[in-house]
C-alpha cells in the first residue's frame, strides 16, 4: 500500500490532524506561558544555604 | 495504530476529533470549569492570571480525563439507554482502549501539571476526584446502590475546592461549604428530573431511587436534601465568601426551592400525572438557575471585593 501525498486517507483524517496539532501547539504556549510566569516571579530561585535554618 | 486499521475502519465511521473531544464530556465540563473559577477567584490570596487559567483548563481535563473513563467502563450500559447510546464508544466511533489510552494519560497529564503550575494539594484533590468518579462512582456504587446519584454528585462537587486549592494551598470551611453546595444540590436536581422523564435505566440494570424504593421515597428524599441544602447554602453566606448580594440571593432562592421541594413532597402519582407533572418540571428548572445563581453571586462578592467596594 503506498501512501502519497493525495491519498485519500490524509483527506478523511484531516480534521482529526488539524485539531491534534492545534492541541499540541496550546500545549506548547502554555507551558512557556507558565515558565515565563514562574520565573519572572522567582519561583525557581534557590535558597541561600544556612539563612533559614538560623545557622 | 497499525496499516491494517486503515482499511478494517469503514469510512463513515473515522472517528473526527470532535468524537474524541465528546469522551470528555463537553456539558459536564462547563459546570466544571465555572465552579473551580468561582472557587479559584472567591480565594483570598490572588492568583497570576495565567496561572488562574491554566489551573482551571487542568481542572477541567481532569474533569474530562474522568468523563472519558467512565465511557471506557460504563459503554455496555450506556449502549443499552436512548440517553447515552449516541456517546462515542455505544456509536462505534471510538473504541474503549482509545477512550481508556485518552482517560488515563489526560488524568495523569492534568494532575501533574496542575501540581506544577500550583501546588500539590490541589493536584492530590484532582486527583482524588478522579479517583473517586471512576473507581467508587462508576466501577463500584453506580449499578449498587440507588444512592448512586448522591455519590457521583460528591465527585462533580469537588472542582470550587480544588480551585480554592489552587489559589491558597489549603482547605477551609468555605470551600468544604462550596463542595456541599453542588453535592447537596445534585440529588434534588436529578431525582425531580427522573419523576417526570421516564428513563430506561432498567434496561441497563442501574438501581434508580424512583424504581427501588418507589417515586413517594423518591419525594420524601428530594425535601429532605432540598432541606440540608438551605442549611448549608445559607452557612456559605457567612464565611468569608459570602456577602450582603449571596446572602439575598440564597435567601430567596432557598425559600422558593424548599416550597417547591415542599409541594412535589405533598403531591401523590396521580396528582402529578393530572397536570403534566408541572411541580416537578417547575423545581427542575429552578434547580438550573439555582446552583449558577449561587455561585454567580460567590463570584460578583469576589469581584466587588477585589474592588474594593466593601472595604
Amino acid at each position: 500500500m503506498s501512501l502519497s501525498k493525495q491519498h485519500e486517507i490524509h483527506q478523511r483524517r484531516r480534521g482529526r490532524n488539524i485539531g491534534l496539532g492545534l492541541v499540541l501547539v496550546a500545549f506548547i504556549a502554555i507551558i512557556f506561558g507558565l515558565t515565563v510566569v514562574k520565573v519572572s516571579r522567582g519561583d525557581f530561585q534557590m535558597q541561600p544555604q544556612g539563612v533559614s535554618d538560623g545557622n | 495504530m497499525s496499516d491494517a486499521s486503515f482499511e478494517t475502519r469503514a469510512h463513515e465511521s473515522e472517528p473526527q476529533f470532535g468524537d474524541y473531544f465528546a469522551l470528555l464530556k463537553p456539558r459536564v465540563m462547563t459546570l466544571v470549569v465555572f465552579t473551580a473559577f468561582v472557587g479559584l477567584l472567591a480565594a483570598p490570596v490572588p492568583l497570576h492570571p495565567f496561572v488562574g487559567f491554566c489551573a482551571v483548563l487542568f481542572i477541567a481535563v481532569g474533569g474530562g480525563a474522568s468523563g472519558a473513563l467512565n465511557m471506557w467502563y460504563d459503554a455496555d450500559i450506556d449502549a443499552k439507554m436512548r440517553r447515552t447510546a449516541r456517546r462515542p464508544i455505544p456509536a462505534g466511533k471510538v473504541t474503549g482502549e482509545e477512550a481508556l489510552a485518552i482517560g488515563l494519560t489526560l488524568s495523569a497529564f492534568s494532575v501533574i501539571f496542575l501540581g506544577l503550575a500550583t501546588n500539590w494539594l490541589a493536584a492530590a484533590l484532582l486527583a482524588f476526584t478522579i479517583f473517586f468518579y471512576v473507581i467508587i462512582y462508576t466501577m463500584w456504587l453506580k449499578r449498587l446502590t440507588p444512592q448512586n446519584i448522591v455519590i457521583g454528585g460528591a465527585a462533580g462537587a469537588f472542582p470550587p475546592m480544588i480551585g480554592w486549592a489552587a489559589a491558597t494551598g489549603d482547605i477551609s470551611t468555605a470551600s468544604v461549604l462550596m463542595f456541599c453546595l453542588t453535592f447537596l444540590w445534585t440529588p434534588p436536581h436529578f431525582w425531580a428530573l427522573a419523576l417526570f422523564v421516564r428513563m430506561d435505566y432498567d434496561n441497563a440494570t442501574v438501581p434508580m431511587l424512583t424504581v427501588t424504593h418507589g417515586r413517594r421515597a423518591t419525594r420524601r428524599h428530594i425535601l429532605a436534601y432540598t432541606v440540608l441544602l438551605a442549611a448549608f447554602a445559607l452557612g456559605l453566606g457567612f464565611t468569608q465568601v459570602g456577602g450582603p448580594i449571596y446572602l439575598t440571593v440564597a435567601l430567596v432562592l432557598n425559600v422558593l426551592f424548599v416550597k417547591g421541594a415542599v409541594d412535589i413532597w405533598r403531591r401523590d402519582e396521580a396528582a402529578a400525572e393530572a397536570d403534566n407533572y408541572r411541580a416537578e418540571k417547575k423545581f427542575f428548572k429552578l434547580s438550573l438557575l439555582y446552583l449558577f445563581a449561587h455561585f454567580g453571586a460567590i463570584l460578583v462578592e469576589a469581584g466587588l471585593d477585589r474592588l474594593g467596594v466593601w472595604a
